[in-house]
């Protein structure tokens, strides 16, 4: 970081482009109206853009509220519109989240709308030259190949890769038409960021979301972060986190690295990369030990922790230290220290969830918080951050390979329960799918294909696919290809792919990396800023975007994209049955009452496009210190109506900023932990044990409503006459009527049960989190103890593990390459970074891309910080970038950012040219990705990130 | 009469560079590729007593550039704020040497490696032209005071580290976060 700062080099892009300010971007669009030759290229569709003209400062200025659209912290901005043009951005000092602050990234949003990088006008590669095709002519002729796919390969073989970055009602839409099309190949970037995260923390307890908010985080007393690090990736965080300092909280950090987060906490445990499961073990053995635990909440709210008990009893300090590298003394200060002082929080990211072992990494914090009884307070809870602005509410969406929206998974039950919302008939969506079982699996009842391994599902052996074919045509919808691993194999896959197609408002790596000559669309999306909808935050909070500004140049809304293509594939019909189409455009608000009518599973019923605007007019009526409104047209509600919010809009609950919160009536936000398992286990009840949220009138464990439960309490005749035909054979989840759910708050009850949390889950290869050693270890002596999984087939995919663990020993891997290395994240850059490199206000601040190591590990090599070095991974990916020699790492760690792309194997790559400007950004570097290596959890399939082996020498 | 400081408070400094876009977003119109009137600046990187702090020009009251320069191109608001003339600069560097902290910039583009006029942090407040009239914009960029508005930067500060305003009220909304600290750490680190 601070490598780059010195720098004064200007960038390789031309000068011209340079320092492109307000007046002089005004002044080349007021070029082009004059159709002076050398502007003329921009063409037709930029007119409408030069209507700006030059802006003086006293034209009238229209203030639209929006909300940044980098991390999930969810801040809010006005933006002050001159003339149509985003001219100004200034404070939402009165938004609840952000209260006007902004890390890099947000005070530098204006610039996308202005940007030239980006995609001007639809774009075809033929022949190796970039072609300007029409918005009709690329619809066409994209429609035709998926027809053509679909009647020799099936629907199977088109990839649907969404976004993090779609408003909710571009996700859902994204996700529908999937569906309508026939297949469940449609995945998006949670999966590579949070999926171990939903899987393990849904698993636990529920719901697979952030439990608390950012704001609450000011109530805690002891603030546990492992594998996070707010202080770049969710800066506006760290003004809540530090609030709680300043207040007494202490603050732990569990990172490899001395993070800039950790230079504001109280405690550092250093641990080896993927060694979690073991550090928290550790914490609780001291617990366990000293009889620290929760043992009330514990009897009545958790089930199955005499598991854990037995296997953290192995983990004793001597083995704790072996394993993670933290010493006794700081696992047992850390260990007491949370122990006394409560209500805690824990913080997680990716540094948790980017394991091959991620689903045991994210229960096993989760179980530490039911050990201490941190769960369902104020203070407490697990406050995992999502990444991306509306990843939260794309997940939500099910832009999933396995799930619907709602996380009603893929079974019959879930397309029946979809069919009916889209009043559609079952036989009619059931027929747009393959109908074959391929390896004994039916493709509408099985996940599909996952972000993280797209490119297996174009390179495998079809004979190995649990579908029909590879994937030959592949949309890459606002996700750039550079996040994911094994970036030689993503080329190799866009090599052979058959047709790609780039819906993005920048060309990203999947246009720019191939080595191909034709058939490579790229489509102009409009940025967030140039849409309206909602999204949520990571604390399940929806807000409403105004549009800022008309869609620049030739871009388009996703949702008109979404319509177009539909209707060129003859789905539109379907797709929009109930949703009113302006223009190409469906109607957003229609979008969200769509699915919150289906989403019942999570608590979207309470929502209505109305209520969220409501919401997001009045950010000043919502209190920072605990995001309800005391007064106004909101009173009483919860800024966003976190989600589960119940009922019907009309039944205005306040929304749920605290899940699983006892001391709270339902009504009123209140809740437990989620019957979502069954009843019992072995015999034995899983159901909460004499503890129940205020006034429900069964005060013990019960299980979820549906239809007979009403009938065994009595309770039938309280739903009229219509509700009942409604909800007949359904439980709270698929009954459309909401009956059941009236009935259930009448009685101050939870729809969806009272159960304890478990800490075992039966279902997953490991029932209690397990230590596994990485696949790529450098501690090759623990392999026999502590081995990954053996090889397996998941969903589609077969998936390595031990063959692969197998070979670091066998070949010397790790002698070979006897450096660990992570990825993370920097303030400046976000994702692949194609969008933010693309700033030039963010890119003067990180000019390079770099390799942390120890200045043990560099003198050993002769190297100097600033050198240039060549980093080899273990699977033979090598980059030449810069090293960063600093201490922030251990000796035997390095850590590289996974932000750049532009430059493979050293050479640089070729962007395509747009407008008269080239599409390269400001900054570009190689990818971390391209040295890391293989490795996917088997749950959910996210990629290892965190731990693989590389060398470093002087290049 | 007001006078205007800026303070950063390095317990909350988190070095996210939010300060360092807020201005370049709020002055483009003035600034260019290699130009940063304000940086953060970070001690002990990596290591135990790591520590930034967000710098740029302090509107001295008794301003170190203003006595050097030969040109005697800065002048001083009513404000307290320390602004310069850049038709008058030209472009010596000597208040470079003299400032403390690092403030005055140069443009790098210029052939034979001429300095081109300083730039600097105006305090959002322009400069040496009209009011919002073109040529203070092109030159200085935003004049945010003239409309009652604060400095960009600290506006938009993530964790409100960085302060900015009136000294009195500055220094009032500080003593109470050290007082409510309460430790003898409250300050540097």
């Amino acid at each position: 970081m601070k490598l780059t700062r010195k720098s004064t080099t200007t960038p390789q892009a031309g000068k011209t482009e340079l320092g492109i300010n307000r007046r002089q971007f005004m002044k080349q669009m007021s070029v082009a109206t004059g159709g002076i030759a050398a502007a003329s290229m921009l063409g037709t569709g930029m007119i409408r853009k030069a209507e700006a003209k030059d802006i003086p400062h006293s034209s009238p200025t229209e203030v639209k509220r929006t909300i940044c659209s980098h991390c999930a912290v969810g801040c809010g901005i006005y933006a002050e519109v001159q003339n149509g043009v985003w001219t100004g951005q200034e404070p939402a000092f009165d938004h609840p989240f952000n209260q006007g602050g902004h890390c890099a990234k947000g005070a530098s949003l204006r610039y996308h709308t202005h940007s030239h990088k980006r995609v001007k006008y639809p774009m075809k590669l033929e022949s190796g030259k970039w072609k300007r095709v029409s918005w009709d002519d690329a619809i066409n002729e994209i429609g035709d190949k998926m027809l053509d796919i679909k009647q020799t390969s099936g629907p199977d073989s088109v990839y649907f890769m969404g976004s993090a970055k779609f408003s909710n009602e571009g996700a859902y839409l994204y996700r529908k038409l999937a569906a309508m099309w026939g297949t469940n190949n449609v995945d998006h970037s949670a999966r590579i960021c949070h999926s171990t995260t939903v899987a393990g923390v849904a698993n636990t307890w529920g719901y697979g979301a952030q439990t608390n908010s950012f704001n609450d985080i000011r109530n805690a007393k002891n603030i546990f972060i492992i594998g996070a690090n707010p202080a770049e990736a969710h800066p506006v965080a760290m003004q809540h986190i530090l609030t709680a300092k300043e207040r007494g909280a202490t603050i732990t950090v569990a990172d490899p690295r001395y993070s800039r987060t950790m230079a504001h906490a109280d405690v550092h445990l250093p641990l080896r990369p993927g060694t979690d499961i073991p550090l928290v073990y550790g914490l609780m053995w001291h617990i366990f030990e000293n009889g620290w635990e929760d043992k009330d909440f514990i009897r009545t709210r958790a089930w199955g922790m005499d598991k854990i008990r037995e296997e953290a009893k192995r983990w004793t300090p001597e083995e704790v230290e072996n394993v993670t590298g933290v010493s006794r003394e700081a696992v047992y200060a850390a260990a007491k220290h949370m122990a006394h002082h409560r209500p805690g929080t824990v913080i997680w990211c990716m540094g948790g969830t980017q394991h091959h072992v991620g689903n045991g990494n994210t229960r096993i914090y989760s179980i530490l918080q039911l050990v201490l009884g941190n769960m369902g307070i104020q203070g407490g809870g697990t406050n995992i951050f999502r990444g991306h602005d509306n990843v939260q509410g794309a997940t939500d969406m099910g832009l999933l390979f396995d799930n619907l929206p709602g996380y009603y998974g893929v079974t019959t039950g879930a397309w029946e329960h979809w069919a009916r919302v889209w009043d559609l008939p079952f036989d009619q969506v059931q027929g747009r799918f393959d109908a074959s079982p391929y390896l004994g699996r039916d493709p509408m009842t099985t996940p599909g294909i996952p972000c993280s391994r797209w490119h297996d599902g174009v390179l495998e052996d079809k004979e190995k696919l649990a579908q029909k074919d590879n994937v030959r045509l592949a949309f890459f919808w606002g996700q750039s290809v550079n996040t994911e691993t094994r970036q030689m194999e993503v080329r190799d896959a866009l090599d052979k792919l058959e047709t790609i197609v780039v819906v993005d408002p920048y060309p990203t790596m999947a246009a720019v990396m191939h080595r191909r000559k034709d058939n490579v669309y790229i489509l102009p999306a409009a940025t967030q800023f140039e849409c309206e909808g909602s999204l949520n935050n990571s604390g399940r909070s929806a807000q409403w975007r105004q549009q800022v500004v008309e869609p620049v140049f030739e871009s388009k809304n996703d949702l008109e994209i979404m319509y177009r293509l539909a209707a060129k594939v003859g789905i539109a019909d379907t797709l929009t049955k109930h949703i009113k189409v302006e223009g190409n455009t469906p109607s957003p608000d229609d979008i969200m009452r769509e699915y919150a009518k289906g989403m019942r599973s999570i608590g979207y019923t309470g929502w209505s496009p109305e209520r969220i605007k409501a919401h997001t007019m009045n950010w000043g009526d919502f209190s920072a210190e605990t995001l309800e409104a005391p007064g106004g047209v909101n009173k009483g509600e919860t800024y966003g109506l976190p989600w589960p919010c119940w009922g019907t809009p009309e039944q205005k609950h306040p929304g749920t900023q605290i899940l699983y919160r006892t001391d709270r009536n339902v009504n009123q936000g209140g809740g437990n932990f989620r019957a979502r398992f069954g009843v019992e286990f072995e015999g034995e009840s899983i159901l909460a044990d004499n503890s129940a949220s205020v006034g429900a009138e069964i005060q013990d464990g019960y299980p979820q409503f549906d239809d007979v439960m009403l009938k065994q309490l009595g309770w039938w005749d309280e739903l009229t006459a219509e509700e009942k035909v409604l909800a007949e054979n359904r439980t709270w989840a698929t009954d459309l009527g909401g009956g059941i759910v009236r009935v259930a708050l009448a009685h101050n009850m939870i729809p969806y049960g009272n159960a304890k949390a478990r800490c075992r889950v039966w279902t997953f290869p490991d029932e209690i989190p397990l230590h596994r050693e990485p696949l790529y270890t450098p501690r090759r002596d623990l392999i026999a103890k502590y081995p990954t999984h053996d090889d397996m087939q998941v969903h589609r995919l077969p998936t390595l593990y031990k063959t692969l663990q197998d070979k670091v020993i066998s070949d010397n891997l790790d002698k070979k390459y006897p450096l660990v290395v992570s990825s993370g994240r920097l303030v400046e850059y976000e994702g692949g970074g194609e969008e933010s490199r693309s700033n030039p206000w963010l890119a003067e601040l990180q000019q390079e891309m770099f390799i942390e190591m120890n200045p043990a590990d560099a003198t050993d090599r002769g190297i100097r910080d600033g050198d240039n070095v060549r980093v080899e991974g273990a699977e033979g990916g090598y980059i030449f970038i810069k090293a960063m020699v600093t201490n922030r790492v251990k000796p035997g760690q390095t850590w590289m950012p996974y932000h750049f792309a532009g430059v493979m194997h050293g050479e640089e790559l070729v962007y395509p040219e747009s407008g008269g400007d080239s599409t390269k950004p400001y900054v570009v570097g190689e990818s971390a990705n391209t040295v890391l290596t293989y490795g996917y959890d088997p749950v959910t399939q996210m990629q290892e990130t965190k731990v693989s082996l590389c060398q470093v020498e002087k290049a | 009469m007001a006078t205007m400081k800026f303070l950063c408070d390095t317990k909350r400094c988190i070095e996210c560079n939010g300060c360092v876009t807020a201005c370049k977003n709020e002055n483009d119109s003035a600034l260019e590729w290699g130009i940063q009137r304000r940086r953060v600046v970070t001690i002990n990187d990596g290591v135990p007593g790591e520590a930034s702090i967000s710098v740029a020009c302090m509107h001295c009251s008794d301003a170190p550039c203003m006595a050097v320069c030969p040109a005697d191109c800065f002048y001083k608001t009513e404000d307290g704020i320390v602004l310069h003339d850049k038709d008058t600069c030209i472009g010596c560097g000597y208040c470079f040497y003299a400032c403390p902290f690092g403030a005055p910039q140069f443009p790098q583009k210029s052939v034979f490696g001429g300095r081109g006029k300083m730039d600097k942090c105006t305090f959002c407040a322009g400069g040496a032209e009209e009011n919002h009239s073109e040529a203070e914009r092109k030159k200085y960029g935003a004049n945010r005071i003239a409309e009652g508005k604060l400095p960009m930067c600290a506006e938009l500060c993530a964790t409100k580290a960085l302060l900015a305003g009136d000294a009195s009220v500055v220094s009032d909304i500080y003593r109470e976060r050290v007082a409510s600290r309460g430790s003898n750490k409250a300050i540097w680190g």
